[in-house]
């Protein structure tokens, strides 16, 4: 069984069911699978130019039905992990454009998305709102001019506790000098 | 001060945890003829009457849904194997027996596709009903000993549904009682108590420091 599950810990669906996780688990945003999604979309269109003919060629529905649902699958991985990062983007999008890092983790698409959304909202709030306050808190980065720093921006919360799942027993070990734990 | 915990909820969806599950694999004896098939998730086949093979577990409930196969429960959800967990589960205060990780949705999904290929059901289904409250009930107790020193908890043998339901409260305890008992260590923008920065009032509140 070992050997299976070191085996299939490599096959691109368990790679995506892997991002998809952690990206679903961290609050910021994670590092974009440039070549995992590239393959996974030239996967998925294999196997639907395969269901079409196999539904042409009259083979067994049931076959074509199996097939289908595997590719329901993936669909949802896939469409699922582009979802949850579009979703940090729109929370975020102000940090992660300041940040350089971050920035460099967003695909091409997710950037431009970024760039047209962090647009929308400026105007929005210059529209609504802000071109109606005073003029020292006409900012939308800065909640006055007196602010250090660009206070009305939201952060992920990055130091929260994490829970993490370790795949072999590791033994007792040290973490910083008072370790605790029930178990 | 709810307010001040994780605003995520649940990370992942109930749902979402059983489509995990679906990957895990399954014995299946089939009744028909099929030839491999060759699919993303893995290659399986080829199907042959009375002849057992093993596939993900949303396959088996597809071709069991069309009467294709039976399904062989796996060998933990015997009567036997359980009724032995559920002593082991009670006898022990603190400590977890150590179950597939996804068992709540593996049993969850075989009893609602494949009643009739799990001997004594009802008693299977009594047997992990009671070991799923024993456990949660020791996940309740062992919460109960989190103080603001506790650098980490480790729980062995937590099984997938567990850590899902537990994971945004434990994490927000956590993270509460981190910051109620070390305000000098909290850096200045969590201070602030929330998500969201609320400059205005910075000024007004101050963090009350322990006496």
């Amino acid at each position: 069984m070992d050997d299976y599950e070191s085996l299939i810990a490599t096959t691109d669906a368990e790679l995506l069911k892997r991002a998809w996780r952690n990206e679903k688990a961290a609050p910021e945003i994670l590092q974009f699978e440039t070549e995992l999604v590239q393959r996974s979309r030239e996967q998925i269109q294999l196997v639907e130019e395969t269901v079409e003919e196999f539904t042409r060629n009259g083979i067994d529905p049931l076959t074509v039905s199996l097939y289908q649902m595997d590719l329901d699958r993936i669909l949802f991985l896939l469409r699922s992990y582009l979802r949850t990062r579009l979703q940090k983007i729109e929370k975020y999008m102000f940090h992660i454009q300041k940040a350089t890092e971050l920035w460099n983790r967003l695909s091409k698409q997710e950037q431009n998305f970024a760039k047209r959304s962090i647009e929308d909202i400026e105007q929005h709030f210059e529209q609504s709102v802000l071109s109606k306050l005073p003029d020292r808190y006409k900012s939308h980065l800065k909640q006055s001019v007196t602010s250090e720093e660009d206070d009305m921006v939201p952060e992920p919360l990055l130091d929260t506790y994490v829970i993490c799942r370790s795949k072999r027993f590791l033994g007792a070990f040290q973490l910083d000098e008072r370790q605790l734990f029930y178990s | 001060m709810a307010g001040n915990s994780d605003p995520h909820g649940s990370a992942f969806s109930a749902a979402e945890m059983e489509f995990l599950a679906e990957d895990e694999l399954v014995e299946i004896v089939p009744n028909m003829r099929m030839d491999p098939i060759n699919l993303i998730c893995g290659d399986f086949g080829p199907f042959r009457p009375q002849i057992a093979t093993q596939v993900p577990l949303w396959l088996a409930v597809a071709l069991k849904k069309r009467g294709k196969c039976t399904i062989r429960p796996p060998e933990w959800m015997s009567v036997d194997k359980l009724t032995q967990l559920l002593e082991a589960e009670r006898d022990t205060e603190r400590v977890f027996q150590p179950l597939p990780f996804h068992y709540v949705e593996i049993s969850r999904l075989l009893f609602d596709h494949a009643r009739d290929d799990i001997p004594d059901i009802y008693m299977v289904k009594s047997l992990i009903e009671d070991i799923k409250d024993v456990r949660f009930h020791k996940i309740g107790t062992g919460l109960e000993t989190i103080s603001g020193r506790t650098n980490a908890v480790k729980l062995s043998n937590l099984s997938a549904m567990e850590v899902n339901i537990v994971r945004p409260f434990l994490a927000g305890a956590l993270q509460t009682f981190y910051k109620l008992h070390n305000p000098e260590m909290v850096p200045e923008s969590e201070r602030r108590g929330s998500r969201r920065p609320q400059g205005a009032d910075r000024g007004a509140r101050r963090t009350l420091k322990p006496r």
